[in-house]
């Protein structure tokens, strides 16, 4: 594959970030979600 | 013979519900499917473009994103909308507000990178300031704003207030991203799938990768926007127990005086 370079980079970049961003908004949930008893969590 | 810790104990152990649900990990796991294929026919098996060959892959990852960092960006202003000009200016809506500009700030950066890798193998070049990208990157630092804007000191409901007017405003910017390349002469390509003469060139495999990447990525934006903006009510309700609390101790002190 010609390019394969630029290809797989962005490929890999856009993966990784919204993994990347999908594990800090997990962890940020958990920890959040310590903070407040279940009764105030509406979707429970 | 086993020995329970106490850390361990069913006793102590508090099971701490989070901000999953049963429709979250369904949109979740139909996101990461829908992604696999995207990423096997993007790379695997469609076919090279005839003018731009193997680095035409590059638009199954860099289109979708930039059409969900629009979403995002109309999510914010409809949501702030509805904050703003409803009677109740429920809190709810701004939460979705700030949730769906996080997102689409995070896909509006994808854009421009893999926008960046691409036009360096199309033009020769990672940036030119071309109507479009300059735009494109000028929505980009608009919504950054947006998002320290957010941050900024005050109580939860001003800051619903001045984010939510900057993102009524911040949306207009929007039609002139898309219509850049029509406005001004643009080193960037017209609109291919959305032509207004409805005429679409394009092999029907490439076509359903992109619509595939285009249903992956708001799967992707949805479960993403659910799971923050319940965040955001976390940390709202701890913020205003927090103050409560305080507010308490200050009337207790008092009253021991």
């Amino acid at each position: 594959m010609q390019n394969a370079g630029f290809i797989f980079a962005s490929y890999i970049l856009t993966i990784g970030s919204i993994l990347l961003f999908a594990v800090v908004t997990l962890r940020r949930a958990r920890e959040s979600a310590k903070l407040v008893e279940d009764k105030h969590k509406p979707w429970i | 013979m086993s020995q329970t810790s106490p850390q361990t104990s069913p006793q102590t152990r508090q099971k701490v519900s989070n901000t999953g649900t049963q429709a979250t990990r369904v949109i979740g796991a139909l996101a990461i499917l829908v992604m696999i294929w995207v990423v096997i026919s993007g790379l695997v098996l469609t076919p090279a473009d005839v003018v731009q060959g193997e680095s035409v892959r590059i638009m199954y990852v860099h289109v979708p994103s930039a059409w969900i960092a629009y979403v995002a960006f109309i999510v914010t202003a409809i949501a702030s909308a509805f904050f703003i000009f409803s009677k109740r200016h429920s809190l709810g809506f701004d939460r979705v507000a700030g949730a769906s500009a996080e997102v689409g700030v995070i896909f509006m950066a994808i854009t421009l990178i893999t926008g960046s890798l691409w036009g360096r193998l199309t033009w020769g070049e990672f940036w030119q300031w071309d109507p479009r990208l300059t735009t494109t990157a000028f929505l980009f630092v608009t919504y950054i704003g947006y998002l320290a804007v957010r941050r900024l000191d005050g109580s939860i409901e001003q800051r619903a207030k001045r984010s939510g007017v900057i993102a009524l405003l911040a949306v207009l910017e929007i039609p002139l991203v898309h219509f850049s390349v029509v406005f001004w002469r643009s080193l960037h390509q017209r609109a291919t799938v959305l032509d207004p003469n409805g005429d679409v060139k394009m092999d029907g495999l490439m076509l359903f990768t992109l619509f595939s990447g285009v249903i992956g990525f708001t799967l992707v934006f949805i479960w993403l926007v659910l799971h923050r903006q319940r965040t955001m009510l976390l940390s709202d309700l701890a913020i205003e127990r927090g103050i409560d609390n305080a507010i308490l101790e200050r009337k207790n002190e008092g009253v021991g005086r």
